[in-house]
């Protein structure tokens, strides 16, 4: 049986290389290559051996390659001094990855529709989604979008890999002048959508789950929380989140995540810890279960189990 | 030859003075990822509450210089579900596990501290002193000497386990904090961790609020090692028979063995482990290593080696030896 663990690895970049708005960080990393599944991320250490630099940069993987054993590339926009560091690093530097990390997205068994919306950095993993829906005869329609062209981030992927590719920007610089929220409902029904993937910030994410489950569409979310470690220790990213037994838990969007079904997260509740949620003051009520059981995935239709390497 | 790194802490027997501090293993199985936690002196788990607990809204975390500040407020699962669900798997893997306990009063301790009495695969109780003392308007236990106190002693009567008091730094000064110390000990706890996160601030100037959404938040990693290591210098000379588990930034080998030389017989692995996550297994084989490069067989051998030579205190009297 494949061994699904993460690894840490320190590891050579083989090519460093800006596109757009982000920065492209291929690694030679096969440990990572070989276990990853689509959705997932490497939290990498910033900053040299003595750094003072304590946390890790979550990333998600754009896209694994049989290369030199396997590499492993993410990309990323500079938002600090460790993206900025890491944007400096060159061919054969070695940085320090600890992946593949998280709940990958769920797959369809049968080749049935998808429409897969990405804003900003969200499209970042469904690239990778959509070569592992093809590989199982899916269709795939793509909506992407950013505030501005340079920040839509896939594009080109998608085109090669969707039905059709929907693109906004907010300034009009490319695609419809709109959100990704306001073009999905259209993809959906032209499709028609069996299942939509979404990644993004949380309005597009609210947005998308809330379209899905007026149509009776099962919607996957891949969530953007700040992450510390990456692998379950520190409690950083945690989030409401409403299981197949009705009790909401802060859970953990680093190891219970980051794709969830939109249904079950209490999106207007991120950033608050619930009134009644397990733990919280309004939770001790009588005839709970005393149980603190680790999420359930009860979407009859779909399976994680891909395990093939693009 | 491999030095010898056994240690005893008040009867408690470790293979090896390198442990996880509380908080920072997950429930052991995240770090078992990365690290055999069989191989650790042991595993120090979470602080657990006599319920589930959500914690704290984020943000949680924030990054300082050398450090991380964090505010998570003691989310967890409550003590029933640790010992069904993950009690027995740290006994399965081989691991020895130190529970961590918090509460809101000395009552709420004692009846935690009696529940793992004479559980199997409990090898001690670590008191987390920094829980908000509830009858006292949200104070920290360790920064009240007299509700410190309560709290040790009712957990001593509670329960035969061995007693670790987990203690901050720097609450009134150091002096405080020897003094509390000694009244820990007088309470009953058989040995002292030392130290916890130091209270500290960031302030997101776009928001004009506090980063964290959390007011009481911790500051940890190497930022604060100088301090956690002068307090354990300072509690080794005021009580050099009470062992010390030390901890506070260890980041390396070379920190663990400053804080064995400053007294410490233990030390305990934190936020060292968000960073690396095969940081304790790491820092073991590199304070072997240090031990072997020395030519020092034997780790009990050195702990307080910093004090031998010291200038003579107040009194004319050196540190007994």
């Amino acid at each position: 049986m494949t061994d699904f663990r993460p690894v840490q690895m320190r590891v050579p970049v083989l090519a460093a290389r800006p596109v757009d708005h982000y920065h492209a960080l291929t690694v030679v990393a096969p440990g990572v290559a070989e276990r990853f599944r689509a959705g997932q991320f490497v939290a990498v250490a910033v900053g040299d051996d003595r750094s003072g630099m304590m946390l890790r940069r979550p990333f998600s993987i754009y896209e694994v390659r049989p290369d030199h054993g396997g590499t492993v590339e993410f990309r990323f926009a500079v938002r600090g001094a460790g993206t900025a560091w890491l944007a400096e690093r060159r061919a054969q530097d070695l940085v320090d990855v600890v992946g593949p990390l998280g709940r990958p997205y769920p797959l369809p068994r049968d080749p049935v529709n998808c429409v897969l919306a990405g804003e900003e950095h969200g499209g970042a993993s469904l690239v990778p989604l959509a070569r592992a829906l093809r590989r199982r005869g899916c269709r795939v329609d793509f909506v992407l979008g950013a505030s501005t062209a340079a920040r839509i981030l896939g594009g080109d992927s998608a085109q090669r890999l969707g039905e059709s590719l929907t693109l906004t920007t907010e300034d009009g610089s490319l695609g419809e002048r709109a959100r990704v929220s306001d073009m999905v409902q259209r993809v959906v029904h032209e499709a028609p959508a069996d299942v939509v993937y979404a990644a993004g910030p949380l309005p597009l994410l609210r947005a998308v789950t809330a379209m899905g489950t007026s149509h009776g569409i099962p919607v996957q979310v891949s969530v953007e929380q700040q992450m510390t470690c990456g692998t379950g220790i520190c409690m950083s990213c945690v989030l409401p989140v409403t299981d197949a037994d009705e009790i909401t838990r802060m859970v953990r969007t680093c190891v219970d995540g980051p794709v969830f079904r939109g249904e079950q997260v209490r999106f207007d509740d991120v950033g608050t810890i619930p009134f009644d949620a397990l733990g919280a003051p309004g939770w001790a009520v009588a005839a709970r279960p005393q149980h603190d059981r680790e999420p359930v995935d009860a979407t009859p239709s779909l399976t994680g189990s891909d395990r093939e390497v693009s | 030859m491999t030095p010898d790194l056994r240690v005893d802490l008040a009867g408690v027997r470790l293979p090896n003075p390198v442990l996880t501090a509380a908080g920072c293993a997950g429930t052991g199985r995240e770090l078992a990822l990365f690290t055999d936690v069989s191989r650790l002196g042991a595993v120090v788990t979470k602080s657990l509450m006599s319920g589930p607990r959500a914690g704290t809204p984020v943000p949680r975390v924030a990054e300082t210089p050398s450090g991380v500040l964090s505010a998570i407020g003691l989310q967890g699962p409550g003590l029933e579900v640790f010992l069904d669900r993950d009690l027995p798997w740290l006994v399965s893997q081989g691991a020895r596990a130190v529970v961590s306990i918090a509460g809101g009063s000395p009552d709420e301790y004692a009846e935690l501290a009696q529940r793992l009495d004479g559980q199997a695969g409990v090898t001690a109780v670590e008191v987390n002193l920094a829980s908000a003392n509830q009858a006292d308007h949200g104070r920290y236990f360790v920064g009240d000497r007299s509700s410190a106190v309560d709290v040790v002693r009712a957990v001593r009567a509670a329960t035969g386990l061995p007693v670790f008091a987990k203690l901050s730094s720097a609450m009134d000064s150091v002096g405080g904090t020897v003094a509390l110390a000694e009244a820990v000990v007088e309470a009953g706890a058989d040995v002292l961790s030392m130290i916890n996160s130091v209270r500290g601030m960031v302030v997101d100037t776009t928001t004009a609020r506090p980063a964290l959404a959390g007011a009481a938040a911790g500051l940890s990693g190497p930022a604060i090692r100088p301090i956690a290591l002068a307090t354990v210098h300072d509690v080794h000379q005021a009580l050099p028979q009470v062992p010390v588990i030390g901890m506070g930034g260890i980041h390396s080998g070379d920190d663990a063995l400053q804080f064995v030389l400053a007294g410490a017989s233990a030390v305990g692995v934190g936020t060292a482990s968000l960073h690396d996550p095969g940081a304790c297994g790491r820092i073991l084989r590199e304070l072997t290593g240090l031990l072997e490069e020395r030519g020092w067989s034997r780790i009990s051998d050195v702990v307080g080696r910093a004090h031998d030579g010291a200038p003579l205190r107040t009194g004319g009297f050196g540190r007994p030896h």
